[in-house]
């Protein structure tokens, strides 16, 4: 895992988010009728949800690699990525709900989409009480590596599939155009593409940064 | 005259279709125009920059307290 102490990803990603700042902006995006200039939260409201499914792809490669190996360092990785992811969730949801409001009308208007984020969102609030509530480590990481792998799929079934196969008014949901018919014909890949690979590295890097952490606690806990 | 007559009426068809997307969309062009939409982008670059900034100390701060354990 050296990976995690090297610098240059990170100075990566803080440019392609920097770029993407100034051209999802500026430059020129479709004209649409009820998303308006709204549509420039296709390059900061998509990317949270990018940033957070990256760490909950890593979380779940090492609750894997946890079952295999019973590494302890592999558990903490897993837990500290659940932990930003729902820091980005909740960026998700809150964006996605402001922007509900000034397009739909409500901030929440049980809209298949939404009503399905919420509960996968409980899904892995659960994922963390679950694990606060086994107090034998061993155990703990076990079972909380079983959860993870299980709510992953779920997860993704709540927010990327149902809402598709239903009347949602969420763009890119039962039948409304999502972002391939936007950036296709426009420019709107320039800004998009780099702020999705950009917010997905430093929703990466804010883990390592608390998993680092959390290694050094667990090394002073053991001592004591 | 047939085929002429559809070919006419589907002409017709499109044009509907783009008088309909010519209505106007109301954007922020006035912003745009009074070049007030730089003051945002400066705003939110600056607010970034000082995340960015903060997150490389926490970094590098971290880096010294690994060193030392």
């Amino acid at each position: 895992m050296k990976f995690i102490y090297q610098t240059w990803w990170k100075v990566i990603a803080v440019i392609l988010v920097f770029s993407t700042l100034i051209t999802g902006l500026l430059f020129p995006v479709p004209a649409l009728p009820i998303l308006h200039e709204t549509i420039r939260n296709l390059y900061f409201h998509v990317p949270m949800w990018m940033g957070m499914l990256t760490v909950f792809v890593v979380s779940v490669f090492y609750s894997i690699k946890y079952l295999r190996t019973g590494k302890e360092e592999y558990d903490l990785a897993a837990v500290e990525c659940v932990n930003t992811g729902l820091l980005f969730y909740s960026l998700g949801l809150v964006t996605g709900m402001m922007w509900a409001k000034f397009t739909w009308g409500e901030f929440w208007s049980g809209d298949p989409k939404q009503n399905s984020a919420a509960i996968a969102f409980l899904l892995y609030c659960a994922y963390l009480v679950l694990r606060n509530s086994i107090d034998e480590e061993q155990k703990r990481a076990k079972i909380s590596a079983i959860y993870n792998i299980f709510a992953f799929p779920i997860m993704i079934v709540l927010i990327f599939i149902l809402p598709r196969m239903t009347d949602s008014l969420h763009p890119g949901s039962g039948g409304n155009p999502a972002f391939g018919r936007y950036d296709l014909d426009n420019g709107m890949k320039i800004a998009f593409y780099p702020a999705m690979l950009g917010w997905s590295f430093i929703a990466l890097w804010i883990a390592t940064i608390r998993f680092r952490i959390r290694l050094i606690e667990n090394k002073k806990n053991a001592i004591n | 005259m047939k085929k002429l007559s559809f070919l006419l009426f589907f002409l017709l068809c499109s044009t509907i279709v783009l008088a309909q997307s010519n209505q106007s969309v109301e954007m922020a062009d006035e912003l745009r125009s009074s070049g007030k939409i730089y003051v945002v982008i400066a705003t939110i670059c600056i607010i970034f920059t000082g995340l960015a900034i903060y997150l490389f100390s926490i970094d590098r701060r971290l880096k010294k307290i690994e060193k030392g354990n």
